[in-house]
């Protein structure tokens, strides 16, 4: 085969992996704070990209020519917007069940799925959404027999912005109070809430940072596709948990290589093999990784105490 | 005195009720600005923008009205007296079947509670108010039934966690239309074939990764669920894809074709009827003019009362296999197993082998409920499959409390009829059953007959000691 066309995969799936990586944060540092899975994630997700296109379309109408400014806008929108919605989220369907029993927040999460996608259905539409591409542009890394391998610019800001924002909140987990009260509660909540951490609040920011990370990923889908509908959030969210799952649910580095993974099992799949069973593809390494590592790639093994 | 302090509460409550409406309308403007003033929809190929101000208005008074009413109710203790009233963890008070006389003096004279609501459901078709309609409606609720049960001993009893159980329901579906269509085999032949095979397709997924702990056996269900949809749509050759599978054989009744006309060298049910109606009625010395108002003419309600015949009787089986299964060893395993894991271990239970047996039941029952659903619909495709029907499945255990037969059986008749009797509100009616799986686990997390007993106890002491425990807690 070709070095030109599995680098064009490679490129194409690393910016996915990347997208990916920021869902998947939601998903793990929620599981590793409450130990549940936030079904509702993905539809999180989903709300971002629908703000994002908005977004985009107010920022048209207001005027603003200048695309970097533009995306730094809707960015800064979305984010705000969504991150209201992860607190609400776990402020309506989560906290009343902190003492439930174990299944209780999960089928609460899917009902708030439910409910968050046939709402979004309800009020914008259930046609798809698509907007004009905002950046445009790339360069051609290099000629290989005649096939050009290319670096679209949407690619380099979306893998950038993705590694960024990874190191601000690997600095923002390890050393601010929010990191320390985060891991603190991870650890054993009760413990944590003895020592004077708030907890309920410490999980709500937790929710809201989460959610921080969804919309980045919304709207960084929406440059990079330009179509959106109320479906989206399902199946990126579980890519995103098969991720967080794959690196060690609870572990951050593990979430990120864990997406980089999919993102790349998927493009490669598709490149090679062709598209219809590109998801199959990225389940079955998953079964695979679990069977032989049962606790994910970088994830610690679970000590049960009696 | 006690007076007194309930005054000022009341004084006091509405301010802070106040503050808190305010607070939570502040936040659903907030929220709404972007989703309900603000809209997106598409005019000649581009987006434009629209605005709906008055909605955001609507919304902003409903959050305020019913956040002061929650809010004054929970201040005078409205909300927590309802949360204890709906809470089956009540303290003080037996529950209501052991006090209500009614119930207590049926209890003795009835079968087990399953039965009896089965027995009841037998009489439903010969009730003078039911209709086609309601008819195909209490299939589908016994599907769901049939599905929730299966599905209850791996979640309920077990305790293992499933998100895919929908893939044993599409094998069976699909090994019915496929077998069926291919080797000629009939409905009743296929039943046991389709429910093998789901259980061996629950053995295959089931042996690797049942060593998993919970949430990791969640995600790879979850998983295994989809990669059966997608295979189901991509594998043209066998399954057609996204067009499924049409013109599926309907049951036979004991080889009695039950559509109007019989194909090949069967007779259909309604001259079987018919011919034995002569038979007997001249044998009575009867006329044949005279009979002639008795005979039966084809009527497709016909077909649609003898599938749900066919499910209430795959329903008394799965009913009667589960509850001798609870009593038996393993089924006391998988009890043991769900409360602790470690404990079972040291007493030399295997878990991987209960946990498979658990797994290889579950799957072969949702392959029943899945030939049944595929010889009922007469066609099927992976639209059927997907992860909404595992959740819905999942939701009717949960909802119903875990490890209760009979449970599931409202839960059923709730999540079906809900969404049924809400098609006015079409629109609607899928935002309002998040809604309301959300409120039923806010005010009652342990679900509509919620209980975790073990369903042995040994004799008195068993009895003595969860005495002792309750007392321990309160």
């Amino acid at each position: 085969m070709d070095t030109g066309y599995l680098a064009q995969q490679a490129i194409n799936g690393v910016t996915l992996g990347a997208i990916y990586g920021l869902i998947a944060i939601g998903y793990t540092m929620v599981y590793g704070i409450i130990g549940m899975i936030n079904f509702a994630h993905g539809e999180v997700y989903m709300i971002g990209s629908f703000l994002a296109i908005l977004g985009f379309i107010l920022s048209a109408i207001f005027g603003i020519s200048s695309a970097p400014v533009a995306i730094v806008v809707v960015l800064i929108g979305a984010v705000g917007f969504t991150s209201l919605y992860g607190w609400a989220v776990e402020r309506i369907a989560y906290r009343p069940l902190r003492q439930a029993p174990r299944l209780a927040p999960l089928i609460s999460a899917i009902g708030m799925s439910i409910f968050l996608q046939n709402a979004v259905q309800m009020l914008q539409g259930a046609r798809s959404k698509a907007i004009q591409p905002v950046l445009t542009g790339g360069v051609t890394l290099f000629t290989d027999n005649d096939f050009d391998v290319r670096l679209s610019l949407i690619q380099t800001v979306i893998i950038l912005a993705t590694f960024g924002i990874m190191a601000v909140f690997t600095i923002l987990i390890n050393k601010t109070n929010f990191g320390r009260h985060q891991r603190a509660c991870e650890q054993d909540r009760t413990m944590a809430s003895l020592l004077g951490i708030n907890v309920d609040r410490t999980i709500s920011l937790t929710f809201v940072a989460g959610a921080a990370l969804a919309a980045v990923a919304g709207v960084m889908v929406t440059m990079y596709y330009g179509v959106v509908d109320f479906m989206v959030g399902f199946l990126a969210g579980l890519k995103a948990f098969t991720a967080a799952v794959l690196g060690g649910i609870g572990s951050l580095p593990g979430a990120v290589l864990g997406a980089m993974i999919i993102g790349l099992v998927e493009s490669l799949w598709a490149g090679y093999v062709g598209s219809a069973y590109k998801d199959v593809a990225a389940f079955s390494v998953l079964i695979l990784v679990l069977v032989f590592r049962p606790s994910g790639l970088l994830g610690r093994p679970e000590i049960e105490k009696v | 005195m006690k007076n007194s302090t309930q005054t000022a509460a009341k004084k006091l409550s509405l301010p802070h009720s106040l503050r808190l409406a305010v607070l939570a309308t502040l936040v659903a403007v907030v929220l709404g600005i972007p989703m309900v003033a603000l809209g997106t929809t598409d005019q000649n190929g581009s987006l434009i923008l629209v605005q709906r101000w008055p909605w955001l208005l609507w919304l902003a008074i409903v959050i305020f009205v019913g956040r002061l009413f929650t809010a004054e109710l929970a201040a005078h203790g409205v909300v927590d007296s309802l949360k204890t009233w709906l809470s089956s963890r009540h303290p003080n008070r037996p529950k209501f079947r052991d006090r209500n006389p009614a119930i207590l003096w049926l209890r003795g004279k009835l079968p087990e509670p399953t039965v009896t609501l089965l027995l009841l459901a037998f009489l439903l078709p010969m009730m003078p108010f039911t209709d086609r309609y309601s008819i195909d409606l209490a299939t589908t609720v016994l599907i769901y039934v049939m599905l929730g049960w299966g599905l209850n001993i791996v979640v309920g009893l077990a305790g293992l966690l499933d998100l895919g159980y929908v893939a044993f329901y599409a094998v069976g579906a699909y090994s019915y239309a496929i077998i069926s269509q291919t080797l000629g085999l009939g409905f009743w032949e296929t039943l046991p074939i389709a429910g093998l095979l789901a259980a061996l397709f629950g053995i295959l997924l089931g042996f690797p990764v049942l060593r998993l702990r919970g949430d990791y056996l969640a995600i790879v269900t979850l998983g295994f669920g989809e990669i059966i949809r997608i295979i189901l749509l991509n594998w043209q050759s066998l399954t057609n894809g996204s067009r499924g599978i049409g013109g599926i054989a309907r049951p036979e009744f004991f080889g009695l074709s039950m559509s109007q006309t019989a194909g090949g060298d069967s007779s259909t049910f309604v001259d079987w009827v018919n011919g034995n109606l002569t038979m007997i009625g001249q044998w009575f010395g009867g006329s044949e003019a005279g009979l002639e108002a008795y005979r039966l003419s084809y009527a497709p309600v016909h077909r649609i009362t003898f599938l749900y015949f066919v499910i209430l009787g795959l329903l008394f089986f799965t009913d009667f296999l589960v509850r001798r299964l609870r009593n038996l060893p393993i089924g006391r395993a998988w009890e043991a197993l769900r409360e602790d894991e470690i404990a079972c271990r040291a007493l030399g239970i295997n878990p991987t082998m209960v946990k498979l047996s658990a797994f290889a039941l579950g799957a072969g029952l949702g392959g029943l409920a899945g030939c049944f659903f595929a010889a009922r619909q007469g066609f099927i495709s992976p639209e059927s499959f997907t992860f909404m029907e595992s959740a819905t499945v999942l939701a009717i255990v949960v909802l119903g409390g875990m490890g209760s037969q009979i449970g599931v059986v409202v839960a059923a008749l709730f999540l079906v009829l809900v969404p049924e009797l809400g098609r006015a509100f079409a629109d609607y009616r899928m935002v309002g059953f998040g809604a309301a799986m959300v409120l039923i686990m806010v005010f009652r997390p342990e679900g509509f007959v919620g209980e975790r007993k073990p369903s042995l106890i040994l004799g008195l002491v068993g009895k003595a000691k969860s005495k002792a425990k309750t007392k321990g807690v309160q």
